[in-house]
């Protein structure tokens, strides 16, 4: 038996058969990361005693229901997953893959991880993030970059790159990204795995170390679209700990999920298709849109005009957020603390030491953006612009029930190929920030690779509240298409290190 | 729009509170010029009469009830703290006496 290769939905079916225990899965997968992970580095903190001691509770309520099916069973009774490390698991350190947070213990637990811990799931440890989730490669960790499973020249997309990693791999059943400009959805295109970022408040953000707080989301990263579905499920609804989580109940999304398409009428935005991306993504996302048809939707262009303003819109606003955001990183209550002569020097010393390089140039511009005389030349029009994007949306959403388009301009590109370059770097999320600044629900599901084996992904974006059409489409696709069964090479790799 | 000057980058550090190498001062004066060149194109929208977008959730003034509840224990929330000293965080003076 391979458990580590099952989704979580047949991991749950073999559970409930009796035919392996949650002790069995969790050692499975823990082996897995012992094996593997120092050649990947997805993970930053692995928890194997608290892990194996969830898994035997997870047993037990097995047992219980075994002896009583009356039993009440928890929904993701025993099944491991991984959390991103801008996530709290209570006790459990949280770096944000920052030397300024190298030894915080939070002393709470994020709500999407209690609701993930009530409905009986393990936890494997904390996975490898650009810093405070600033970045598209997950090499802004201050800890080490992640690399490819499909090939470890490449990194895994970011920022929730040691979360993709870990999914794509097989080092958890599924885990838990944030998604502030595409950080959920581009590394999970990059990885060859399903990625969700839900409408903006759909999901608690309590318990989320705040980036851009008016765009950051928390999102399933998993194996296949139900197990997408499954998690969402769990972690989405109000909660009083969160004023901008939305009072809507939550509907049953697997219901969402059937392999038909009559009925949809499916978007093709022209200016997702840029002079400039990779031939083979444009390629494989053009044969996806066939496939979309021939599984009855009904195809419609339509515009989004103020696409090519989204970038520069979002590095304005979510900088200047994020400024905001990091002024409690000030050495006094919890994190690192370089000692000055005075108070204003431990200020400055904790902040220039503690943060990365990617941190200091998001504070720097975010803190120029807001400060006197540049307030309304930059925060307020990229504001205001922000605006026209979502009418954009508005509009075309009256016309069709989603919009579908390439999540990454490229395929995963080699470490180091654009470190040096910002710019270049932040073009990375070209088509998954402007779901951010709509506040719009997306997904991206495999749809191919290129030349090189590495995969592609295709976006699926939807209105708010659109959870149930995107995962329709999506999983009408992936049952309709093989690439969801293509595992990276990492077998070979396995027995190379064994085998030595 | 003019490119960002060393002095202004150490005023913004300042205003930060980043303490900056000379080497970064140089580094971010040139990557903030271009990243606010490149932002120059936002000018072309005309955005006369649209209102800006703070959130998108149609949600205003939440409240949560203001009844009494346990806090965390004291133990609990000095566990992070770099210092402290009598059950207190532990910081340098902000303002000196002579």
């Amino acid at each position: 038996m391979a458990p580590w290769r099952w989704t979580i939905h047949e991991t749950l079916e073999h559970l409930r058969r009796g035919e392996i225990s949650a002790v069995e899965v969790t050692r499975a997968y823990l082996d897995r990361i012992e094996a593997l992970d120092p050649l990947l580095h997805a993970y930053l903190t692995v928890t194997p005693e608290e892990a194996l001691a969830q898994a035997r509770e997870a047993d037990a309520r097995w047992a219980a229901w075994r002896r009583d099916p009356s039993t009440p069973l928890p929904l993701l009774n025993g099944i491991p997953l991984a959390i991103k490390d801008v996530i709290c698991v209570r006790g459990v350190r949280c770096t944000c893959g920052s030397r300024i947070l190298e030894n915080f213990i939070p002393p709470y637990e994020a709500t999407a991880v209690a609701r993930l811990r009530e409905a009986g799931a393990v936890f494997l440890g904390k996975t490898n993030t650009d810093e405070f989730a600033m970045g598209s490669s997950t090499e802004n960790s201050a800890f080490g970059p992640t690399r490819n499973p499909w090939n470890p020249e490449r990194v895994p997309g970011g920022s929730s790159g040691g979360s993709a990693a870990a999914v794509a791999a097989d080092l958890c059943a599924g885990a838990l990204g944030t998604d502030t400009g595409g950080s959920v959805r581009q590394p999970a295109a990059l990885c060859g795995v399903v990625g969700l970022k839900p409408t903006y408040g759909r999901v608690s953000r309590y318990g989320l170390v705040a980036y851009g707080s008016s765009l950051d989301q928390i999102g399933p990263i998993t194996k296949d679209v139900r197990d997408a579905a499954l998690l969402l499920q769990i972690i989405a609804g109000p909660d009083p700990r969160d004023a901008t989580s939305w009072p809507a109940p939550v509907p049953d999304y697997t219901q969402a999920l059937i392999p038909d398409l009559r009925g949809m009428r499916i978007g093709v935005p022209p200016e997702y298709f840029i002079p400039g991306m990779q031939p083979e993504v444009e390629r494989a996302v053009r044969e996806a849109i066939e496939v979309l048809a021939e599984l009855g939707a009904e195809v419609i262009e339509v515009s989004l005009p103020h696409t090519r303003y989204a970038l520069p819109t979002y590095y304005m606003i979510a900088p200047a957020e994020a400024s905001a955001n990091l002024a409690r990183y000030d050495g006094v209550k919890y994190g690192l603390r370089i000692q000055g002569e005075t108070i204003w020097d431990t200020y400055r010393l904790t902040r220039g030491i503690g943060f990365g390089p990617e941190v200091k140039r998001r504070i720097m511009l975010g803190t120029y953006a807001l400060s006197a005389g540049y307030y309304d030349a930059y925060y307020l029009k990229a504001q205001k612009v922000r605006t026209l994007i979502r009418q954009d949306f508005e509009r075309a959403f009256e016309r069709v029930d989603v919009i579908v388009c390439p999540t990454s301009p490229t395929t995963a590109f080699r470490l180091g190929e654009r470190t040096a370059d910002p710019l270049q770097m932040y073009l990375a999320d070209i088509f998954t920030i402007t779901a951010n600044l709509a506040g719009i629900c997306g997904i991206s599901v495999p749809c191919g690779f290129d030349g090189e084996g590495l995969p592609i992904g295709l976006q699926i974006l939807g209105p708010a509240l659109g959870e149930e059409k995107i995962l329709r489409v999506a999983y009408a696709y992936e049952q309709a298409t093989p690439w969801h069964h293509q595992r990276p090479p990492m077998d070979a790799a396995l027995q190379g290190r064994t085998g030595a | 729009m003019m490119p960002i000057s060393r002095e202004e980058v150490e005023h913004i550090a300042e205003l930060a509170k980043l303490a900056l190498t000379e080497e970064e001062k140089t580094l971010y004066a040139e990557q903030l010029s271009a990243i606010l060149e490149y932002f120059r194109q936002l000018q072309e929208v005309d955005t006369s009469g649209i209102p800006p977008t703070a959130t998108v959730l149609p949600i205003r003034n939440v409240f949560r009830p203001d009844e009494p509840g346990e806090p965390m224990p004291r133990e609990e929330l000095l566990r992070n703290a770099p210092a402290q000293a009598d059950g207190c965080f532990q910081v340098q003076p902000i303002l000196e006496f002579d």
